[in-house]
């Protein structure tokens, strides 16, 4: 397998993480630090959906004529961890509901300038 | 047939406990109920314990499937004792707890608190019990999403930011963890602990092994906050009421635990210290870790943060001790976990006290505190000398060990830089000594009372236990030098 | 928005079928891909289009927070409390084929009442959320 197309999903996935990481720390806006969270975790599913990837290979349902499938185990896991993701960026979005209530703001800098002054 | 199901039920029992409070809906209720569950939590962890010793490893089949397949619990020496600093501390916070979050927590949301800690609690255990990575990560999430909720139960505005800026951190760090998994799982197809380290002996060379030890180390130390990742915790300690903060000591332990997991049950001591010297970059981050946390602590104006930073040093200790890679060095590491634990629940809870009387954490305000509470001060200052490392303290145990373990290596320097960080230790426990006994209090404030006997007594358990594991370490530094040849031993 | 009546009629016509087709993935992931999660999903989905249409408070009339968090937890309760059924009856925690006499029946039990846990688990969560943040209402 050459390295372009076979590991093409890799590099997706490094391109992906590093701008989901990127959105994390240098945005200003609570927000998209979480959309950056987002991309970020986004990145790892699909690396380990590629890395599940049986090339040729079907869904792993039994079925006559069909003898190679893709390893499922990858796909159940990433499962778990989307529910995990979903509920992380729930939670941050509700802090950050919350953090708009007690501020009546959401970008970082005036909220530490706002803590500096009392 | 109980005793064959302990290991899950040690999981379980708070688990179903924590939705079961959500429909109890009355705070008292669920008081009960989790206090009764912490109690039982201990008592599993001690029979756990009491069988690892005598039967060694214990293995469980969740639904019945075998292990390498199924996931599998397994309980060692190591975990045993783990399990068991985490249910003392649920048991002994619960006690305090009802008239701490009295006033530290809205009352409409005691029912969450309960609830949100019986998650916390199940989180903390599975991540010890299992012997399946991808295990970890989940109970990691349940662990850390309700760490996250707990924080922002303060009352101080600050505590959502903390809270927040926690997540966004935590987030990284988990994420890291599960990166480093799924390579790991690349590799040798398997996720449990025991076959994995087996797959992963002939394959330690290749890029995949290295990327996968580069992830995991980077999110466990930012999950336990050494030293340049530790930036979350001093304002998470901070502003969340007093109950969490003690809780979330426990938290950085149990990823010291992982991390002691994964480098020696799964990538094995060897590589780890011998080929790729994590060591030559643990030493040094630990020690300026140490150094410049206590030296921070020492110009806090707020207790709370004091004994936060306070934190941050000792995690440097527990590090330390690790990357002396002997035996001495992790049994230190091992009884440190207990001791510390210990001493900062000691700590926080006699601060907790006084915040519910004095309603500030500040230094300031705590001025002639030592002769309206005079039992709460005391207290303190006995954890105080505790964390100084004292002899006749828990404290004195972790530090000889420690000093031993550097005087065995023949590095006077970091022998020499471990008293440094005790003297000053010295230092910022003496500053509130000097304000609580030696200022007047200000005379325009009404003076308080002592703190009521549900908050002394969980605090005095502490500080007689401080004195007698101190004193008789048949148990905590027996215990933990078993757990490190275990360690040592490379078993699963 | 429910003065217009094509989106009225629409949704109307609509919620019935996302939510037999909810039931559908719910009850047929035991045998092909589908399951409590995904189910749980698209029935929040359906609550969440009707939400939109018909307003919050006619929502909450039907799933008011006390019912959210009770159905949450009954969601749990159902998961955990399959496994200890399989373990009182002799088993390991969520062994399903011990739930049955006949050990494939006990599985097909077994992985339909924890579906069902997970399913309104995630439903009662998913509406909770929803209704959280609509429910802040612009200031």
């Amino acid at each position: 397998m050459s390295e372009f197309p076979g590991l093409l999903n890799y590099w997706l996935v490094i391109v992906m993480m590093m701008t989901g990481f990127y959105a994390m720390i240098s945005r200003n806006n609570l927000i998209k630090k979480v959309i950056g969270l987002s991309i970020f975790q986004g990145a790892v599913y699909l690396f380990y959906i590629t890395a599940g990837k049986v090339f040729a290979g079907t869904a792993p349902i039994l079925e006559e004529g069909f003898s190679n499938y893709s390893n499922p185990l990858p796909h159940v896991l990433i499962l778990t961890a989307i529910v995990v993701g979903i509920a992380t960026v729930a939670v941050a979005l509700a802090l950050i509901m919350r953090i708009k209530d007690a501020y009546g703001t959401v970008e970082e800098d005036e909220i530490q300038h706002q803590d500096k002054i009392r | 047939m109980i005793a064959t199901h302990l290991p899950i039920l040690q999981v379980v029992i708070p688990l179903m406990a924590a939705p079961l409070c959500l429909l109890l809906r009355r705070p008292r209720l669920c008081w009960a109920l989790s206090l009764a569950v912490s109690v039982i939590a201990l008592v599993i962890a001690l029979l756990l314990l009491g069988r690892a010793l005598s039967e060694g490893p214990i293995s469980y089949a969740l639904g019945n499937w075998s292990p390498p397949w199924g996931i599998e619990y397994r309980v060692d020496v190591v975990n045993a004792f783990m399990l068991i600093i985490i249910a003392a501390i649920g048991t002994i916070v619960q006690i305090f707890a009802p008239r701490s979050i009295s006033h530290e927590i809205l009352p409409s949301q005691h029912t969450l608190f309960y609830t949100l800690y019986l998650l916390f609690l199940s989180g903390l255990l599975g991540v010890t019990i299992t012997g399946d990575t991808f295990n970890v990560y989940v109970f990691l999430e349940i662990s850390a999403l309700s760490t996250y909720a707990l924080i922002a139960l303060g009352r101080d505005r600050r505590a959502l930011t903390a809270a927040f800026r926690y997540l966004v951190l935590g987030s990284i760090g988990a994420t890291f963890i599960l990166i480093g998994i799924g390579l790991m799982y690349m590799m040798t197809g398997t996720l449990n602990m025991a076959d994995m380290a087996q797959r992963l002996q002939p394959m330690l060379d290749s890029r995949t092994a290295l990327a996968a030890l580069a992830f995991l180390g980077v999110g466990l130390t930012l999950k336990l906050a050494l030293f340049p990742l530790h930036i979350w915790l001093p304002d998470a300690y901070t502003y969340a009421p007093t109950v969490v903060t003690v809780l979330m000591g426990v938290v950085t332990k149990v990823w010291i635990y992982v991390f002691l997991r994964f480098a020696f049950t799964i990538w094995g001591q060897e590589f780890v210290f011998t080929e790729m010297h994590l060591q030559d970059l643990l030493v040094p981050l630990s020690l300026i870790g140490m150094l410049a946390a206590s030296t921070a602590a020492i110009f806090q104006r707020n207790v709370k943060r004091m004994l936060a930073y306070s934190s941050v040093a000792q995690i440097g200790y527990m590090m330390l001790g690790v990357s002396f890679v002997s035996q001495t060095g992790l049994s230190g590491t091992i009884v440190h976990l207990f001791n510390h634990a210990l001493l900062q629940a000691a700590l926080f809870m006699a601060l907790g006290a006084m915040l519910l009387r004095v309603g500030s954490p500040l230094l300031d305000d705590l001025r002639g505190i030592g002769r309206q509470m005079p039992w709460t001060m005391a207290a303190f200052v006995l954890g105080g000398l505790g964390l100084i490392g004292v002899p006749l303290t828990v404290g004195f145990i972790s530090k000889w060990y420690f000093i031993l373990a550097a005087l065995e290596k023949g590095w006077w320097l970091v022998a020499s830089l471990i008293l440094l960080t005790s003297l000053l230790a010295v230092i910022y426990i003496w500053r509130v000594v000097e304000v609580a006994y030696f200022q007047q209090p200000d005379p325009n404030t009404t003076p308080v009372k002592e703190a009521p006997l549900s908050m002394q007594l969980p605090i005095w358990v502490l500080i007689m236990s401080i004195l007698f594991f101190g004193i008789s370490t048949k148990w905590t530094a027996g215990l933990a030098e078993r757990a490190a040849a275990w360690l040592f031993g490379g078993g699963p | 928005m429910k003065d217009i009546i094509v989106l009225r009629v629409m949704a109307k016509f609509f919620l019935p079928l996302i939510m037999l087709f909810a039931l559908y993935v719910q009850f047929h992931g035991d045998y092909g891909p589908g399951g409590g999660f995904q189910a749980g999903v698209i029935f929040a989905a359906a609550i969440v289009l009707y939400t939109l249409v018909f307003g919050l408070a006619a929502a909450r009339k039907a799933f008011s927070n006390p019912i959210l968090l009770t159905l949450s937890a009954i969601g749990v309760l159902l998961y955990a409390g399959t496994g200890v059924a399989a373990l009182l009856r002799g088993g390991n925690f969520l062994g399903y084929g011990f739930l049955d006499r006949v050990p494939v029946q006990g599985q097909h039990l077994g992985i339909m009442l924890v579906e069902l846990g997970v399913g309104l688990t995630v439903f009662a969560a998913m509406v909770t959320i929803f209704f959280a943040f609509v429910g802040k209402g612009r200031r």
